[in-house]
């Protein structure tokens, strides 16, 4: 792999750009690898990436049915923060948003990792009691936030009318260090460094099934036929439940469609993340000047990638009196991403009831952020064959056992 | 948007006007059951792509409860029924075999 660099652009720039190269390799599958990764959102990628730079395990493939970051990787609004409430939740966020800023230069890949701020905005009297409680929390946890006064948020947005109504800003939960990157970026990257160091990346490529003897995983069946594997990761997202039909076992997970939109692009109005968790509504801007705003999740199971109409006025409608200023913005696109979400809104990383099956899901509304981290303890776990520490408390088993993580109520329903 | 219709009073409207309770027909384990039991009862779930039995509630109308056969893939809805049923009566089989020949009701 020819390294992207200053140098790079001055030598293309001087021959019509000739030299570059293909950012990953796309091989035609082989009959066997050590790992396959059914998945190549940031997820998959990231543990593949991980697998094959902190454990050398390079006999892997990553294999995808729609094509490489195209399911919620690029659906997302790109926030990046880890201010949650529980000690287990704070510390994978927080590694993966500590990934996140060196992330660039470890890819060789510019991410455009922007860290803005993400302010959380408190609308009730509750909402900011909460956010206090997750202020000291994070302080305890090594994760540095702070609250702010409707004054400090006022400086910091000028847009926003904080005397609204029904919503009237109470404070903020602020984190400095947050904010987003390019998520395309992200699940390029990742590809093109797994690619380097040897894993397959075969997109168009459909899991159909999975091959079992005995209680332990032998291989899988795609729609270019089988493959053999000793170890399978499961890192579909809203699509685990499927999978997990096929491995025999029932998830604690229910796909619901999650959408956002983009304003037309306007003049930079607004340079921090605002997360408004009581109106389901958060809005950031582009790069190109569009605001980016993300909404509420379907109250019901579906794989539609689409949205209930609804929700688009819900969101709008609480945002335009928090930002009054973007009435008059018309909307340029709306899409949907399949959400799996779990009971306790944390994610599942683990070992399955299928033996050499390892799962990674029920990231559900939040999980761009934590791309980094997931792929990081993921890749420990599938490498060791027992979960790392950052994982162990996210076990499928934490259900039975009664050992909730539970984010739903200290993060609302946005992430 | 989905349109349903309310079996109880019969009315037709958005969903807006609905509230979606989550999988229907699912065996209740209580007191007595086994870790595993109880384990599926309140966690696993089927989450299917494609037809789907749920519950639904009225909840700007009668306020009463309801099952609904749809389909998670495409939004189309097969038809409602009664609550007080264990399994889906034979004409929502029916219409839904008449939609999806190649379904089968998982057992």
């Amino acid at each position: 792999m020819k390294r992207y660099s200053a140098f790079a652009i001055a030598r293309e720039a001087r021959r019509h750009h000739v030299g570059w190269e293909r950012a990953w390799r796309s091989p035609a599958p082989k009959s066997e690898y050590d790992v396959v990764i059914v998945g190549a959102g940031g997820h998959g990628l990231a543990t593949a990436y991980y697998l094959a730079k902190n454990h050398g395990v390079t006999n892997v493939a990553v294999i995808e049915k729609g094509w490489l970051g195209g399911g919620n990787t690029g659906r997302n609004t790109t926030i990046i923060r880890s201010n949650y409430l529980q000690d287990e939740s704070a510390a994978i966020y927080e590694k993966a948003r500590g990934l996140y800023e060196t992330l660039s230069q470890d890819l060789n890949y510019n991410i455009m990792f922007s860290p803005r701020g993400v302010m959380m905005l408190a609308q009730t009297e509750h909402e900011l009691r909460g956010f206090k409680r997750t202020a000291h929390a994070n302080a305890i946890q090594g994760v540095k936030t702070e609250m702010l006064t409707p004054q400090q948020v006022k400086k910091k947005v000028p847009i926003m009318e904080i005397n609204g109504p029904r919503f009237p800003v109470l404070g903020a939960l602020w984190q400095a260090r947050g904010g987003t990157a390019r998520h395309d970026a992200v699940a390029w990257g990742y590809a093109r460094a797994a690619s380097d160091m040897g894993v397959d990346i075969i997109q168009q490529t459909e899991v159909t099934g999975i091959d079992q003897q005995a209680g332990v995983v032998t291989g899988v069946q795609t729609s270019r036929g089988a493959i053999r594997c000793k170890k399978l990761a499961i890192v579909v997202a809203g699509n685990s439940g499927l999978l997990a039909d096929m491995a025999g076992f029932r998830l604690p997970i229910e796909s619901v469609s999650l959408q956002a939109m983009v304003t037309e692009p306007i003049k930079p109005c607004l340079d921090v993340v605002v997360m408004a968790n009581t109106v389901h509504g958060y809005m950031s801007q582009s790069d190109k000047g569009e605001l980016v705003i993300g909404g509420g999740a379907d109250g019901y199971n579906n794989y539609t990638q689409r949205g209930s109409f609804h929700h688009i006025e819900e969101t709008v409608r609480a945002l335009i009196e928090t930002f009054p200023i973007i009435s008059r913005l018309k909307m340029l696109r709306q899409w949907g991403g399949v959400v799996d979400m779990t009971g306790d809104r944390s994610p599942i990383i683990g070992k399955t009831p299928l033996g050499g099956c390892f799962i990674n899901c029920g990231w559900g509304t939040g999980g761009f952020k934590s791309i980094p981290g997931s792929g990081w303890a993921m890749a420990e776990t599938v490498a060791k064959g027992t979960p790392s520490a950052l994982a162990a408390p996210f076990g499928l088993d934490r259900f039975r056992e009664g050992r909730f993580i539970d984010e739903s109520v200290a993060a609302g329903v946005a992430h | 948007m989905l349109i349903l219709t309310c079996p109880n009073c019969g009315i037709t409207a958005e969903e807006t006007e609905f509230h979606g309770g989550g999988e229907a027909h699912i065996t209740r384990f209580s007191t007595g059951s086994g870790d595993g039991d109880f384990t599926s009862y309140l966690f696993d779930k089927k989450n299917p792509r494609g037809v789907v039995f749920e519950r639904w509630q009225h909840v700007f109308g009668c306020g009463k409860w309801f099952h609904a056969a749809r389909c998670s893939a495409t939004l189309e809805v097969f038809g409602t029924y009664s609550a007080q049923t264990f399994e889906p009566p034979a004409d929502i089989i029916k219409a839904i075999k008449n939609k999806r020949p190649e379904w089968e009701m998982e057992t």
